[in-house]
């Protein structure tokens, strides 16, 4: 009998096993899900006698703990440098008030997770009254938070997302201040042109996911538009390590160019096999990797790959670029921004950091403006707004992508000299030194 | 550079790549011949082997060739210990004992490594230059890993040819009863062939991170492309294997110039299918 039972219990024990295990991979995957609760209070608070404001209240979330602490970190060091400015020099002026105003914020973690923006937000918005609003980290976050910004009539500056998507929903009170995504390596299709006019053929070459297939698209289209052939585009899987195959393709199709790319790891490779390869053409512009610091461990193999960054240190937007361009150069240059970030925390800002405190001087340039803290008035003088700052320029779209940024261009940096630096080589009156042919290495 | 000249280098590229996916497959096709067990830690041991000899080079400054040898030992002593605690008490029980055994080893190395070495990518930074034929580049790290798998597999041709214990091995897989009976140590024998099949797919995994980057994780994508080989070329004949890796190797290397590369795996996976029904022997099997 016991023998018997033996046989069947072990497949039953088995198969108990293999249900243990599929659960708990399921399990993994389901994050705990918080149930939302909804913002039932109304906006009674924002009926305050405008006359008695004492400070500007700032809310937004910040994501202290969960995957994107690091960016989101940089990004709010930026937005109080910022503040720590403003109010150094007493505060904003009103012209509806007649004096200056100190700047003030509430902010709260968001766990990196989209849930937990929508109750912050509202809360932010309906108990702790504040008056404008600064977007999470990252475009998954703010394309949550941007919901409850439009149901409650609020201004969000967003600063750290990219997407595109945000901007087709027909929110009137979200203005984006990174380049979007369809616009990544538009600019260093513009460059080409320029510098290289000989350049005919490109060749895309781009990661399977998400967003490195948005850009390669609209990259695609741009570059057909300006009258380029496109003589590969193909997608390599994430994770991908051997470019053997598509480096013969290229090879074969004799491209001047390459674009494309997808996030660190994998371009960082196809970098380095393009450089055994002896790949020969004038230009490499990739998504991610040459804008980190660490592509330079590839060695001579980084030598003259470009690639797109919201910002960089080296960027030259000055009152000079301003004028050239017949706008107004607003706040600090791109010095004095480097220069306090340092002190105050000890490294060279990033363009998440920069983007922080961009947001900030926007809404300020905004105030101004509008003269008033009233939410329809500054997002009028938002929507006319078209300016110059340490970012570089800001304008905004009014039509169907009501709020993307239509003024900032990626800058193309390119890794340059016998200890390989970063150089912006693009846009021309923000560039820091001159592009230097891919091929120029060999 | 000319069309002919792509076609050349893809080929050379293909032939050198098949080596190495051949050698490793080698390793799960000899644990599957000898004890029936299929292997499912194999992709795992693939990334320890990547894994250990990126440690010898940045620890410890061993030249990756050189290290190569000291892989094989460690391979040689981890398949050993995998296979009196994990496999020995369950080698005689239904298949799917032996999956889950093998697939729980996977779990552990791939857990504690994840922990140890977490999951960010790393890189032999060491060149060996490269050979130029007119316009045709081959990378030396390239050439030395396809030499380097040869020798392996000829090595253990040798060995289970001509070596009395290599015999054994050969007599252990034919009939293990009967192996016994002659007074062969099965025991000894099996724990022997897990070893040299681990020590190969370390070896291999060893190669394969001297041309290309790897994180613990990468050991996956080469035991199913060592899965696809072992059917290609016929489960249980190591010379098989040698030659669907080239298969494989090839078919990446060379039809990608046709087609867009991320049908390839769809084009292997058919091809599996394929001589699963046509010639489930595989190219190269005998029985």
């Amino acid at each position: 009998m016991s023998i018997l039972l033996g046989g069947w219990m072990k497949r039953y024990i088995i198969v108990l096993l293999l249900v243990a295990i599929l659960i708990a991979g399921c399990a993994q995957q389901e994050t705990t899900t918080q149930k939302p609760q909804a913002p039932q209070e109304t906006p009674a608070q924002s009926e305050k006698p405008s006359e008695t404001k004492e400070k500007i209240l700032i809310g937004f979330s910040e994501s202290k703990t969960g995957k994107l602490n690091a960016e989101s970190k940089e990004q709010t060091n930026g937005f109080k440098l910022w503040m720590e400015h403003v109010n150094a020099e007493g505060g904003i002026y009103v012209k509806e008030l007649g004096k200056k105003v100190m700047v003030d914020f509430v902010s709260y973690d968001d766990e990196s997770s989209g849930e937990r923006v929508q109750q912050i937000y509202a809360k932010l918005i309906s108990e702790d009254g504040a008056d404008f609003l600064i977007s999470p980290y990252s475009s998954g976050l703010t394309a949550s938070a941007a919901i409850i910004a439009e149901q409650y009539s609020k201004i969000m500056v967003a600063t750290g997302a990219a997407s595109d998507s945000i901007f087709n929903k027909g929110y009137m009170h979200v203005f984006q201040i990174y380049t979007p995504s369809s616009r990544y390596l538009t600019s260093s299709i513009d460059l080409l042109a320029k510098k290289f006019p000989s350049a005919k053929k490109i060749a895309i070459v781009y990661e399977n996911s998400k967003f490195a297939r948005d850009v390669a698209e609209s990259t695609k289209e741009y570059a057909k538009s300006k009258g380029y052939e496109i003589v590969l585009y193909e997608a390599y899987e994430p994770g991908t390590s051997d470019f053997t195959s598509f480096i013969n393709k290229i090879l074969a199709a004799s491209p001047d160019a390459i674009v494309g790319g997808g996030h660190f790891t994998d371009g960082e490779t196809f970098a380095k096999q393009l450089y055994e390869k002896k790949v020969k053409v004038k230009f490499v512009s990739l998504l991610v990797a040459p804008s980190v610091p660490e592509f330079s461990e590839i060695g001579s193999a980084a030598l003259y790959v470009s690639g797109p960054s919201q910002w960089e240190p080296q960027a030259k937007y000055t009152k000079e670029a301003a004028e050239k361009a017949g706008v107004e150069f607003y706040g600090p240059t791109v010095e004095e921004f480097v220069n306090a970030y340092k002190s105050k925390y000890g490294y060279e800002p990033g363009y998440h950091a920069a983007g922080g405190y961009a947001a900030g001087l926007i809404l300020q340039k905004a105030i101004e403006t509008a003269g008033s803290l009233d939410s329809e008035k500054v997002r009028s003088a938002l929507e006319n707004m078209k300016i110059m700052t340490f970012f570089g320029m800001i304008e905004f779209e009014k039509g169907e992508y009501y709020g993307r940024q239509v003024g900032h261009d990626m800058v193309v940096i390119q890794w340059q000299g016998d200890e390989l630096h970063k150089e912006v080589v693009w846009p021309e009156e923000g560039a820091s030194s001159e592009v230097v042919a891919y091929d120029a290495k060999y | 550079m000319t069309g002919v000249d792509i076609w050349i280098d893809s080929i050379i590229s293909g032939l050198l790549l098949g080596l190495v996916y051949g050698l490793a497959a080698i390793g799960l096709n000899l644990i599957w011949g000898v004890m029936k067990v299929i292997n499912l830690s194999h992709g795992a041991f693939i990334a320890l082997g990547m894994i250990t000899i990126w440690l010898l080079y940045t620890s410890f400054g061993v030249f990756p060739y050189a290290g190569i040898l000291v892989v094989l030992l460690i391979g040689l002593i981890l398949g050993i210990i995998t296979y009196f605690s994990a496999l020995h008490r369950v080698i005689n029980a239904p298949e799917l004992s032996t999956l889950l055994s093998t697939f729980s080893v996977s779990l552990i190395i791939i857990g504690f490594g994840t922990f140890i070495f977490k999951t960010n990518p790393k890189a032999l930074d060491f060149s060996m230059g490269a050979i130029e034929i007119g316009s045709i580049v081959i990378l030396g790290t390239k050439v030395a890993t396809g030499v380097i798998s040869i020798l392996f597999t000829a090595l253990l041709y040798v060995f289970l040819y001509k070596t009395r214990m290599g015999k054994a091995i050969r007599a252990v897989s034919m009939n293990r009863t009967a192996a016994e009976l002659m007074g062969i140590n099965s025991n000894i024998t099996l724990a022997l062939s897990f070893g040299i099949g681990i020590s190969l797919a370390m070896v291999a995994g060893a190669l394969i991170a001297t041309i290309f980057p790897f994180t613990i994780l990468s050991g996956g994508g080469y035991e199913l492309k060592s899965f696809v080989i072992c059917v290609l070329g016929g489960l249980g004949s190591p010379l098989g294997a040698l030659v669907g890796g080239l298969t494989l190797g090839l078919i990446e290397n060379i039809v990608t110039l046709q087609i867009p590369t991320s049908y390839v795996p769809v084009l292997e996976f058919a091809l599996l299918v394929v001589i699963l029904v046509l010639k489930p022997t595989g190219l190269l099997g005998g029985k």
